[in-house]
């Protein structure tokens, strides 16, 4: 009897198991967050595949000797410090990179605010207009830019000698050569300064203004404590992720003057690709461009630390 | 209506499949000894590489071999940058071809190729000593030194200039027929005789445009004074013997000669010197006949005004820069046989003089018993002007970074230690003796295992 029992309720205790299975696959299925995974794996796979995989690779071909047969550990990287061509390529990747960021950042809010202050309808125009540095590929523009510095040839030079100047060493001298290189990287990065300030402009309220006005604010203290507090985490962002991309620069600098003259105008990128492809010391191009690793993640911490502050602050 | 098919069809169909696929590897089809696949630098000369690829196809054709070619530009480096990829991939071309220091670089995934050099040796005799120094790593050959992109960076000078304002002629020095050069001509063409014409003609308005950046064709020249001076940057024992009396006395030197170059010279990449000569306003430079070929086709006035010619003496001879190419075959190559065969049909002299008239005289191919071949004594105008483009005479080829090993010596000429030097001193001002010791430590770094 006992048996008959047991016999009778197992099939159907295994039917409601396989049920409750069949319906909580589909409400995992159901869930948001199985969706959003799901939509965003082939991205997660690329990134894994052409960042993640790329990335711990170099940190491991960074610790092999120069015929990538032997683990030396930390040696490529002391050997590093103790070369004065390093140090400049340090201190040369530094200047460039916080000098145009500077750069694009002030010429991005200043034309951010003369384009908001224009009428709509002129607008759309301009915007179009300015942005064009940065829609151009990188490579092209930076080789017509070389044709204007040309060191034999220059258009900028001929024009300075009809008007009686004397000619300017653009690329041959090592001050010329680091104006010409970060004045290209301005250029071409301060159009992404200026849409992202000016998208930043328009969430501000414009009630904020006008109860200023009511309150007899002029137009540097609305600008100073309206406008910049509101735009306080567009910057701070925008900052970080200019700063990252400039430190990392490699088109600009390589077409322009390949790190000449003198080595005076290497940055991290170019000194790696001297290092790695043309002198065939890969683990030691490795480690030279992983150099940028730790001064990016720190100031990528302290910025993002303040952002999520203001954050809470606002929220 | 379909038939269903029967025991005996069946049977019939599976032996008839059955053989077939037995006897499909041993069918003698268009292309049965397989295929191979070829990386090939992209030459500048328009038609040149048609030529590469019609001996290649003839050599497929006759050996029932499919070949297939790439161009790949060294703009940009990318064909480095391909060959780079291919090694650590493992995967890719059969054969590749390696400018400058690649041998090096890739020697772990080249395969021997003793049995080809040595064939050609016993042919053609010796081998270029700087194409050795580059290829044959501890006694074996890991690339065929090639015809297709191989140079020397001999003198390149306005005769009708030098005539003018030095009253040196230069064509009766290095005349079109090396039976006729005269010993005691061409020993007055020193580096003192050359640094006097460059003061003339800079006053004259017409510098000599020597590069002075850290591209190849400033690394050569540099490198080939330096040889005939005896500076000595690192020995084959890894001794650093920069700090000496012979570089003092060279560096002295430069320091007079770039005082009369255009400055811009700290700028120009392997370009700047071509457009400063085709230009009209420089009266010398120092680089393959390509400069010449483009002035023809561009201002033809100048060209014809060109003459190519021997490096000036210094007290321990005559040297020319030279980059020679190379073909190399990677080890995980599928058709290693094939692949021997068809370097060795292009290292026939019928394959080369056929590449080096494509090339309007500016192949050169690694053995100097090819240097007979028409196209230098017939190209013009004016008439034998490349004739003295392969080195004649007392002329030795040298590259910057030899005698020390090869894998220190690639790292001295690819960051440019020479050229960065020099402008250090006669550019930047810095004292010679601080040069010096910047010198010495870069080098210390180059000597790292």
């Amino acid at each position: 009897m006992a048996d008959t029992v047991h016999s009778s309720w197992v099939p159907r205790l295994q039917g409601a198991r396989a049920a409750s299975a069949k319906f909580g696959f589909q409400r995992f299925m159901r869930r948001r967050s199985t969706i959003a995974i799901l939509m965003c794996l082939p991205l997660i796979l690329i990134i894994v595949c052409l960042v993640v995989y790329p990335a711990f690779y170099s940190i491991w071909l960074s610790m092999l000797n120069k015929s990538q047969t032997r683990f030396i550990g930390l040696g490529n990287f002391s050997y590093l410090l103790s070369r004065d061509v390093f140090w400049m390529v340090v201190q040369q990747s530094a200047i460039f990179a916080i000098s145009a960021v500077f750069f694009k950042a002030i010429i991005g809010l200043i034309t951010a605010h003369l384009i908001n202050n224009l009428p709509t309808k002129g607008q759309r125009k301009w915007r179009g207009m300015l942005l064009v540095p940065w829609v151009i590929p990188l490579a092209l523009s930076s080789l017509g830019w070389w044709w204007l510095f040309d060191p034999t040839h220059s258009a900028f030079n001929w024009v300075l000698t009809q008007f009686g100047f004397n000619e300017i060493p653009w690329l041959s001298a090592p001050g010329w050569a680091r104006f010409s290189v970060i004045l290209v990287n301005v250029w071409y990065g301060a159009p992404f300064f200026l849409i992202m300030y000016l998208a930043a402009l328009k969430s501000v309220p414009d009630q904020l203004y006008e109860a200023a006005s009511i309150d007899g604010a002029n137009a540097w203290q609305k600008f100073v404590h309206i406008t910049l507090p509101m735009m306080r985490n567009i910057i701070s962002i925008t900052v970080l992720f200019s700063l990252i991309v400039t430190f990392a620069n490699f088109d600009i600098v390589q077409i322009m003057t390949a790190g000449g003259p003198r080595n005076t105008t290497h940055v991290f990128a170019t000194y790696a690709f001297l290092l790695g492809i043309r002198s065939g010391d890969l683990p030691l191009g490795a480690a030279t461009s992983l150099f940028m690793f730790p001064i990016l993640a720190i100031a990528a911490i302290f910025i993002l630390r303040g952002v999520r502050k203001r954050g809470r602050e606002i929220g | 209506m379909q038939s269903r098919p029967n025991r005996r069809t069946v049977l019939k169909t599976a032996a008839l499949a059955t053989t077939t696929v037995l006897a499909a590897p041993y069918v003698r089809g268009a292309y049965a000894a397989g295929k191979l696949n070829l990386g090939c630098w992209d030459h500048w000369v328009p038609g040149a590489n048609n030529t590469l690829t019609k001996l290649c196809n003839e050599w497929g054709e006759k050996n029932k071999v499919e070949v297939h070619i790439d161009y790949i530009t060294s703009q940009g480096e990318k064909d480095k940058l391909t060959a780079a990829a291919e090694a650590q991939a493992g995967t890719g071309h059969d054969i590749m071809s390696h400018r400058d220091w690649n041998i090096r670089i890739h020697e772990r995934v080249l395969e021997p190729l003793n049995d080809v050099a040595d064939q050609l040796i016993k042919q053609y005799g010796p081998i270029s000593p700087v194409a050795e120094y580059l290829a044959k790593i501890k006694g074996t050959w890991r690339g065929i030194p090639t015809t297709v992109g191989s140079q020397v960076k001999p003198c390149q000078s306005r005769f009708d200039l030098y005539k003018q304002h030095c009253g040196v002629d230069l064509q009766d020095m290095f005349p079109a027929d090396e039976s006729k050069y005269d010993k005691s001509k061409t020993d007055k063409w020193t580096w003192d005789l050359y640094l006097e014409c460059a003061q003339k003609l800079y006053k004259a308005g017409h510098p000599v445009g020597l590069p002075m950046g850290q591209a190849s064709d400033a690394v050569d020249w540099v490198g080939a004074l330096f040889n005939s001076y005896g500076v000595v940057f690192v020995d084959e024992k890894d001794n650093i013997k920069i700090n000496s009396d012979e570089t003092r006395k060279a560096m002295e030197y430069l320091k007079k000669l770039m005082a009369v170059n255009p400055p811009e010279v700290y700028a120009w990449d392997d370009a700047g010197n071509n457009r400063w000569i085709i230009s009209g306003k420089g009266s010398a430079i120092m680089n393959p006949p390509s400069s010449w070929a483009v002035a023809k086709r561009d201002n033809p006035d100048v060209a014809k005004n060109i003459w190519i010619h021997g490096m000036p003496k210094g007290p321990k001879g005559r040297f020319v820069g030279q980059l020679p190419q190379f073909y190399g075959l990677w080890s995980f190559s599928k058709n290693k046989s094939a692949a021997k065969d068809l370097l060795l049909h292009i290292s026939q002299k019928s394959s080369v003089a056929q590449l080096v008239q494509a090339s309007v005289g500016y192949d050169l191919p690694s053995f100097k018993s090819m240097y007979d071949i028409d196209t230098w004594k017939t190209v013009e105008p004016p008439k034998g002007v490349v004739y003295s483009y392969p080195p004649r005479g007392d002329e030795e080829t040298s590259m910057f970074g030899k005698p020390a090993r090869s894998e220190v010596g690639a790292q001295m000429y690819n960051q440019a230690i020479n050229t960065v030097m020099v402008a250090k001193f006669t550019q930047g001002n810095e004292k010679l003796d601080d040069v010096i010791k910047w010198a010495e430590k870069e080098l210390e770094g180059t000597l790292r295992a």
